[in-house]
C-alpha cells in the first residue's frame, strides 16, 4: 500500500514537532525515518499510526485521503504500529494476547486462532509457543508476536519505532530479514530509528527529520557523513572551559558493571576532578540514564565501586551519597524532582536542615523570597510548583541544591527551556563548579555537551567509550559515535 | 474580585451539594413510604431535644472526633488507612485486658484507668504498624491489608467473649462481665457523658493540627504522601515516615478504643467500634482533609447518628436512615466537587 503524508503540523503547546511534512513511500519499500531524539520522528509515526491527531495536513493511503482517529482506525486501514516498548500484556498467554484486538464473538476463537498463529509463525521461521506466558519473553520474541499479530490484523503497512533496541544481534538480523521478506511481497514498512548502521544495511530510503521539518530524502546507497549532517545539522561554537588543575579525583568510578532488563554495562572507569564537567552522550536508552543513577545509590550495580571523595559509597542508597554531597537532578522534574501540591516556601524548607520542631514560617518566607530573587524564579513563595514554568521549576531545583557540594548529577538539565533559561542555568551550574563541584549531565543536544564538558563519555547501546576530550571532537564525530560509527577508529584498545 | 467571586461559587456548588443529598434522602424516604419532614424533624429532636440527647451526641462525637483526626495523619501521608475499624477495636481489647489484670490491684483507680488506657493506645498502634508493615516490607497495599486486619480483630473479640474472657457461667453478645464502677471514666451526674474523653478528643485535635500545620514532620509527611519518589531525592526518608503515620493514626484509634471501654460501655463487647473507624473516613473526605472542619463536621455525624436512635420507635422507620444521609452527604459533595472543577476548568 503506498503511504502520502500531506503538509503534517503538530504542535505541542510551544513545541513545533511536525512542521509542514511531506512524505510519499511506494508500496513494497522499507523507508526509514531518521533523527536525533526529538526531531518528530515518533510524533509523525503516533500520528499515522492514530494515536495522536495532527493539527492539519491529509493522509493518503493508495491516493485515497483516509481520517485516522485511534489505532484501532489505523489497524482498519491496514496501518499497524510495533512501539518501542511492547505494548503487549506480559501477564497473559501469548495466543490470548495475539487474539486480542480483533473484534468478533463473545466466546474467543482459541482454536481457530491457535492454528492460524502456527500457520503465520511458520512462514517466518519464528518459534514462540502460544501458550507461554507473554513476560517469560525476550524483547525480541515479543516483537514477533507483535508482529504476527498486526499482520493477522491485516496490517499492509508496518511502522516500527527504534525496533533494534534491547534485542540480540541474531534476533536483529531474523527481524530483518522478516521485513525483507514483507517487503518483497508488497508491505510497506517505516523503520524509525537513529541507528545508522541499521538503516544503512536495511532500508531503501532514509527521510531524515531534524527539529521537526524534513530536512532531506535520500535513497540507497548512503554516504554517511551526509546522514549525519542532515541529522544535526550545522556546529556551533565551543564555549570556554576551565583545565583542571586539580589531579585528586571528586568521584570515581571503578571497573562499574550495571544491568537492567535491557542491557548491561560492563568495565565504566571514570575520573573526575573538582571542577570538572563530564557530559554523556548518546541516544536516549543507550544507558546514560542508569549509569548517572548508579552514581548516586538509585540504581545498585552488579560490581565495581563508586568513590566519592575519597569515600567508598558502593552499596549505599542515595542518603548516604547527600549526605558525601552528590546530588541527583532528574529529567522528570514533577515526578522525581519536585513535590506538586507543596509550595515553594515548603520545598525549601524540606531541603534545609531541621531548626527546632515547630517551623519559623516568617523567617521561611523571607529566606525564600531570598532565594526566589536570587535565582530569578517567577513564583511567590507561596505559589505551588506545579503552577510554575519548566524553566522556573528547574531553577526551583537548582535553588534547592544543599552548599556545598561535590558532585552533580544532571539528568537533562535544559529539557524544554527556552535559550534565555539555558543559559542561567549554565551559569549557575559553573558557578558551583568554580566553587569546587564536579558535574557528570546528559544531554540529547550534542551541541550543549561539546559547548560545556571538559571531557565526554559516548554511550551506544550499552557500551561506554572511554573519555574523550571536548577540545578534539565535533559535532559530527559525535554524531557518528552515538549512531555507533566510527568506535574502532576513535577509540584503539 | 475574581477571587471573591469564585469563593461564592464554591460556596453555591457547595450549598447545591447539600440540598441535593436531602432531595435525595427525601426522594428514599418517599420510596419507603415515610413522611420525610417528619423525619427530619425526629432526627433533630432526637439529637438537641434534651440535654439526654446533646450529652449523647458528644459521647459519639469523642470517638468519631478521635478516627477522623488519626485518618488526617495518614490521609496527609497518602495512605488510606481502611484498618481504622480494626485498630479501635484493638485498642478496645488491649484496654480491657489491662483492665482485667489490674482490676483486683491495690493501685488507685486512675492510675489503672491511665494505664489501661495508654495500653490502648499500643494496641491501636500495634495493629496500624502492622498494616505499615505490610505495605513497607511485604507490598501489601494498606487497603487490602487494613481490610484483612480488621477482620482479624473481629475475630479475636468475638473469641473473647465467648471464650477465655466469657462472663462467669455463659458468653454471651452483651459482651464480657462490666468492670466496677470505680473503673469507670468519671462522668457527669446522671449522664453518660465523661468530661475527659471529650477533653482528650479535643486535646488530640488540636495536637494533629499543629503538628500538621506547623512541623517539620507534618511537613515531610505531606511530601511524602505528595510525591514519595520526590520526597525520597529530596532527602526525606520515606517508608520511616509512612510507618509513623500508621502508628499515630493507629495509637489515636486505639484512644477511641479505649475511651469505649471505660468511658461508654464499661466492658468489651462484639462490635466496640460501631463503625466510627468507616464513618471517619467519610468524614474526612468531606471535609477534604481539612483540620479545622473536624470538630463541627463530626459533630453534625453524631448528631445524625444519635438523632435518628428515635426513629425505629416513633415512626418505625430504622435508624440506618442516618447512614443514608451521611453517605449521600459525602457522595454528592464529592461528585459536586468532581462537576465544579470540570466546569471552572473548561471556562480556563
Amino acid at each position: 500500500m503506498e503511504v502520502e503524508l500531506h503538509n503534517i503540523y503538530k504542535t505541542f503547546g510551544m513545541v513545533r514537532a511536525n512542521i509542514g511534512i511531506n512524505l510519499k513511500v511506494p508500496a513494497g519499500s522499507i523507508q526509514s525515518i531518521l533523527g536525533e531524539n526529538g526531531a518528530g520522528k515518533s510524533t509523525l509515526m503516533k500520528v499515522l499510526s492514530g494515536f495522536i491527531q495532527a493539527d492539519s495536513g491529509e493522509i493518503l493511503l493508495n491516493h485515497q485521503p483516509v481520517i485516522i482517529q485511534s489505532p484501532a482506525d489505523a489497524i482498519r486501514h491496514g496501518i499497524g504500529m510495533l512501539h518501542q516498548d511492547p505494548l503487549d500484556f506480559p501477564p497473559m498467554k501469548v495466543i490470548d494476547d495475539f487474539i486480542l484486538g480483533r473484534s468478533g464473538s463473545l466466546f474467543l476463537p482459541r482454536k481457530e486462532a491457535g492454528k492460524e498463529f502456527m500457520a503465520l509463525q511458520q512462514k517466518f521461521n519464528f518459534s514462540i509457543d502460544p501458550e507461554t506466558y507473554v513476560d517469560t519473553m525476550t524483547v525480541g520474541e515479543r516483537q514477533q508476536l507483535e508482529i504476527l499479530r498486526l499482520l493477522w490484523l491485516g496490517a499492509q503497512v508496518l511502522i516500527l519505532d527504534e525496533p533494534t533496541t534491547g534485542i540480540s544481534a541474531l534476533q536483529k538480523e531474523k527481524l530483518f530479514e522478516t521485513l525483507r521478506l514483507l517487503a518483497s511481497q508488497g508491505m510497506t514498512v517505516i523503520f524509525v530509528s537513529h541507528k545508522l548502521e541499521d538503516v544503512e544495511n536495511l532500508c531503501d530510503r532514509v527521510a531524515v527529520l531534524r527539529r521537526g521539518e524534513l530536512v532531506g530524502e535520500v535513497l540507497s546507497p548512503y554516504d554517511t557523513t551526509q546522514l549525519v549532517e542532515l541529522m544535526f545539522g550545522k556546529i556551533l561554537t565551543l564555549g570556554e572551559r576551565q583545565s583542571c588543575n586539580t589531579e585528586i579525583p571528586a568521584f570515581e568510578l571503578k571497573d562499574l558493571e550495571i544491568e537492567d532488563y535491557r542491557m548491561k554495562i560492563e568495565g565504566v572507569n571514570l575520573k573526575l576532578c573538582k571542577g570538572e564537567v563530564i557530559g554523556l552522550a548518546g541516544m536516549e536508552g543507550s544507558g546514560q540514564g542508569i549509569l548517572l543513577r548508579a552514581c548516586c545509590g538509585l540504581v545498585r550495580p552488579v560490581a565495581g565501586k563508586v568513590m566519592v571523595d575519597g569515600h567508598n559509597l558502593s552499596g549505599k542508597s542515595y542518603h548516604d551519597y547527600m549526605e558525601k554531597g552528590v546530588a541527583f537532578l532528574p529529567a522528570s522534574r514533577l515526578e522525581e524532582g519536585l513535590v506538586p501540591g507543596l509550595t515553594l516556601a515548603e520545598h525549601f524548607i524540606l531541603a534545609e536542615s531541621q531548626q527546632g520542631i515547630f517551623i519559623n514560617w516568617k523567617r521561611v518566607y523571607a529566606q525564600t523570597e531570598q532565594r526566589i530573587s536570587d535565582f530569578a524564579i517567577h513564583g511567590r513563595p507561596t505559589s505551588k510548583v506545579e503552577t510554575l514554568s519548566g524553566g522556573n521549576q528547574q531553577r526551583a531545583i537548582l535553588a534547592l541544591l544543599r552548599n556545598p557540594l561535590s558532585v552533580l548529577l544532571l539528568e537533562h538539565p535544559t529539557r524544554g527551556l527556552d535559550i534565555e533559561s539555558t543559559i542561567y542555568i549554565w551559569d549557575k551550574l559553573k558557578e558551583r563548579c568554580r566553587q569546587g563541584a564536579s558535574i557528570i549531565f546528559i544531554s540529547p543536544d550534542l551541541d550543549e555537551i561539546l559547548q560545556y564538558s571538559d571531557h565526554i563519555l559516548v554511550f551506544f547501546s550499552g557500551r561506554v567509550s572511554p573519555p574523550l576530550d571536548a577540545n578534539n571532537t565535533s559535532v559530527d564525530h559525535l554524531g557518528q559515535l552515538i549512531g555507533g560509527k566510527g568506535w574502532s577508529d576513535t577509540f584503539v584498545a | 474580585m475574581a477571587k471573591e467571586r469564585a469563593r461564592w461559587i464554591n460556596l453555591a456548588f457547595q450549598l447545591g451539594a447539600i440540598v441535593t443529598a436531602l432531595l435525595f434522602s427525601t426522594l428514599i424516604m418517599l420510596l419507603a413510604g415515610a413522611p420525610p419532614l417528619q423525619a427530619f424533624k425526629e432526627i433533630i429532636l432526637g439529637a438537641v431535644g434534651s440535654t439526654d440527647n446533646i450529652s449523647n451526641v458528644l459521647v459519639a462525637w469523642v470517638p468519631l472526633l478521635l478516627s477522623t483526626t488519626g485518618l488526617l495523619v495518614t490521609f496527609t501521608a497518602g495512605l488510606w488507612n481502611i484498618g481504622i475499624e480494626g485498630q479501635i477495636t484493638l485498642g478496645a481489647i488491649f484496654c480491657t485486658w489491662a483492665l482485667r489484670l489490674n482490676q483486683q490491684s491495690i493501685l488507685p483507680p486512675w492510675i489503672i484507668l491511665v494505664r489501661s488506657i495508654l495500653m490502648g493506645m499500643f494496641g491501636g498502634a500495634l495493629w496500624a504498624a502492622l498494616v505499615g508493615a505490610l505495605k513497607t516490607f511485604g507490598g501489601v497495599n494498606e487497603i487490602f491489608g487494613g481490610l484483612g486486619m480488621n477482620f482479624i480483630a473481629t475475630a479475636i473479640t468475638l473469641w473473647l467473649i465467648f471464650g477465655p474472657w466469657k462472663r462467669p457461667g455463659i458468653g454471651s453478645m452483651s459482651g464480657t462481665e462490666p468492670f466496677p464502677q470505680t473503673l469507670w471514666l468519671p462522668v457527669f451526674p446522671n449522664l453518660r457523658l465523661s468530661l475527659w474523653s471529650v477533653l482528650l478528643g479535643i486535646l488530640a485535635l488540636i495536637v494533629i493540627y499543629l503538628l500538621l500545620q506547623g512541623t517539620y514532620f507534618g511537613l515531610r509527611l505531606k511530601a511524602v504522601g505528595n510525591n514519595l519518589r520526590a520526597a525520597f531525592r529530596l532527602g526525606i526518608p520515606t517508608w520511616q515516615n509512612t510507618m509513623t503515620a500508621f502508628i499515630l493514626c493507629g495509637s489515636f484509634a486505639g484512644l477511641a478504643g479505649a475511651i469505649q471501654v471505660t468511658g461508654v460501655y464499661h466492658r468489651l463487647i462484639p462490635s466496640i467500634s460501631s463503625g466510627y473507624g468507616f464513618l471517619g473516613l467519610m468524614v474526612a473526605m468531606l471535609i477534604n482533609y481539612q483540620a479545622v472542619w473536624v470538630a463541627p463536621v463530626a459533630l453534625f455525624f453524631a448528631a445524625l447518628n444519635i438523632g435518628s436512635i428515635q426513629l425505629p420507635i416513633v415512626l418505625k422507620l430504622d435508624s440506618s436512615l442516618s447512614g443514608v444521609l451521611q453517605g449521600s452527604l459525602v457522595l454528592f459533595v464529592l461528585i459536586v466537587d468532581g462537576i465544579r472543577q470540570r466546569v471552572l476548568g473548561r471556562k480556563s
